[in-house]
């Protein structure tokens, strides 16, 4: 088990300098270099300011020191300047943090709530018109653009109730129940399109897990089907349900980006949206690399829990 | 000697005729509904894009000085800020979706495609850092990295579909390489091999056709994810720029904006995006419970 953790750890490790790599090369292919764009809003460029500036954010070295210098820094927790804000990128990040944080959360809350008892239902109602029923309901999920679905639901609300979205965001600390009105309609549009993988999938393992004799045991020891379906299957089949959770971690992070930017939430993925539209390319380079190490950790630590979920899986045993 | 008694077969007088066409066609039909009912929505998809300056009744791009017009008789679904038609504006919006979703698709469906018989094929080393790169490439999630390259290389039609297909590159590597590790294990790869087959035959003729199934499935999938993709760029402003009538842009700009006043501005290209993507992933499905039985219903 040991060995088998570092060696996960080394392919997280490889993977992810990769990925600083690949950051690092996409956005030197950028148009323009950081000093175009800062003297771009000046107007006109003086060539020796220029070169001074260059030389200041070192991008006048050759591109190896540059990129190791990057790598340097991140390590050690300084993720550079948001030139657009003229602040530390942290100071932006940081208020923002729990943003996304409390969205990704609800969000994954509610595609677990919906995706699993849908699926379930699904499984045992096999061929059933509920089964068709929930899973064109799911397949619609994924099909439409969480940004849209959020524009219709805003657009249903102020038609219906006359409901504006808040435009500046409310702390859960200084008032729960408005920074919830703010949070439960994004995060349900970003948790819809989740939930619709999470049905899938729960739906195709119980149909397995269903069909397998110590089910039927239970069906034959005249145990009642709730107990049957609920425990004994449930319990089996949920594996490749967290592992799938796991996954739509990542894909959530995609989702909030254009739901933050619909409702208005500062927070960390519309920043990275902001960045690259003002061309913040520092941020964009830091941000995307935190997206990557949440990623893979959260896929490593998915993997780790599979052996305390499932006593029969071992690893480098 | 003795001699052979002589058996009656049961042999029927005629073999089981072929089912034509139309009759796998309608067979398919009854097993799959929703299947039908997303081929039917592609084909919609199709014809819109193929025949879209026959079908739009005004010029998609012509400004006019009926701004935000309701539908109506003239502009059937309604005019934008500019006073351009919607309804022609989203029918020539299924080309753009279309040929995005499509050559993406399909790029990133080949070039990983070719990774994964590679790595597979040979496997060792060259596997191993084929394998690492598809790490790292699925390391972000699909919209980020989409995102990240479309601002390296700048919004324009081609480097969306660009910035698309190498997020569809690794997962087409993926599926392609699993097949190969099992198919290089068959007897008849084998005895291609020992009869002096090259290796780039045995990977191109006898190998590759017998990973078409999962191939077929794969792209399938895919495709609603890459208009998905498309739409989310364009609304991001970092996809298919203007003057292309792109559904994602549709939405972001005036739509926002006027949402109020004239809903379908929000309402016609979000359906648009919505239907063309539940279309493709109902024929997705279709394909693959009968492409692929081992996944079926699943």
């Amino acid at each position: 088990m040991r060995t088998y953790i570092a060696k996960r750890l080394l392919i997280a490790g490889i993977t992810l300098l990769g990925m600083s790599l690949l950051l690092f090369v996409l956005m030197r292919m950028a148009p323009g270099n950081i000093t175009d764009i800062i003297f771009e809003s000046a107007g006109y460029v003086d060539e020796a300011d220029r070169r001074k500036l260059e030389a200041e954010l070192g991008i006048d070295r050759p591109l190896i020191v540059q990129y190791g210098r990057w790598l340097g820094d991140f390590v050690r927790g300084e993720l550079g300047k948001s030139y657009r804000y003229d602040l530390p990128a942290w100071e932006v990040i940081k208020p923002r943090l729990p943003i996304t944080l409390e969205l990704a959360v609800l969000a994954l809350g509610f595609s677990v709530l919906l995706g699993v008892p849908f699926g379930v239902i699904s499984a045992v109602r096999r061929g059933h018109p509920i089964d068709y029923v929930l899973r064109v309901v799911s397949l619609a999920g994924l099909s439409m653009p969480s940004f849209w679905l959020a524009m219709i639901v805003i657009l249903l609300l102020v038609r219906s109730i006359g409901w504006i979205p808040s435009m500046t965001y409310v702390s859960p600390f200084d008032d729960l129940r408005a920074n919830l009105a703010q949070f439960l309609l994004p995060a349900l549009a970003v948790g819809y399109r989740s939930s619709a993988l999470i049905m899938r999938i729960t739906r195709s393992t119980m149909l397995e897990v269903l069909r397998e004799d110590y089910i039927r045991t239970a069906w034959a020891k005249g145990q009642r089907g709730t107990q049957v379906v609920w425990r004994h299957a449930l319990k089996n089949a949920s594996l490749p349900v967290v592992t799938l959770i796991g996954i739509e971690f990542a894909f959530l992070i995609g989702g909030l980006i254009v739901t933050e930017t619909v409702f208005n939430l500062p927070g960390v993925a519309r920043y990275l949206v902001d960045a690259i539209q003002f061309r913040d390319y520092p941020i964009v380079q830091n941000l995307a690399m935190l997206i990557a190490i949440v990623v893979v950790f959260a896929n490593l630590t998915v993997d780790l829990l599979y052996t305390w979920l499932d006593p029969r899986i071992k690893y480098g045993a | 000697m003795a001699t052979i008694p002589s058996v009656d077969l049961a042999l029927p007088d005629a073999l089981p005729r072929a089912p034509s066409r139309a009759e796998a066609f309608w067979r398919f039909v009854r097993k799959n509904p929703l299947g039908a009912i997303g081929g039917l929505l592609v084909l919609v998809l199709l014809v819109a894009a193929l025949f879209a300056d026959a079908i739009a009744t005004h010029n998609p791009v012509r400004t006019s000085s009926q701004v935000l017009a309701a539908p109506g008789a003239d502009f059937w679904l309604g005019s934008d800020n500019l006073g351009r038609d919607l309804y022609s504006r989203v029918v020539h919006g299924a080309r753009i979706s279309l040929v995005v979703g499509l050559a993406s698709t399909l790029l990133g469906a080949v070039v990983g495609g070719l990774v994964g018989l590679l790595s597979g094929y040979v496997g060792g080393k060259t596997d191993l850092i084929a394998q690492r790169v598809m790490d790292v490439m699925q390391a972000l999630p699909i919209l980020v990295l989409a995102l990240v390259l479309a601002a390296a290389l700048g919004p324009s039609l081609t480097n969306t579909v660009i910035a698309i297909s190498v997020v569809i590159a690794p997962r087409a590597a993926r599926v392609v390489r699993a097949s190969v590790l099992a198919i290089r294990e068959f007897v008849y790869v084998e005895s291609a091999r020992a009869l002096g087959v090259s290796h780039a035959r045995v990977a191109f003729r006898h190998i590759l056709p017998n990973t078409f199934g999962p191939f077929i499935v794969l792209v399938t999938a895919q495709l609603g994810g890459a208009i998905l993709a498309e739409a989310a760029l364009s609304f991001l402003g970092l996809g298919v720029p203007e003057p292309y009538p792109s559904w994602g842009r549709m939405l972001s700009i005036a739509a926002a904006e006027y949402a109020q006043k004239a809903p379908w501005l929000v309402i016609y290209p979000g359906l648009a995006i919505s239907l063309a993507v539940f279309g493709t992933n109902l024929l997705g499905d279709a394909l693959r419970d009968t492409l692929d039985p081992r996944l079926r219903g699943s």
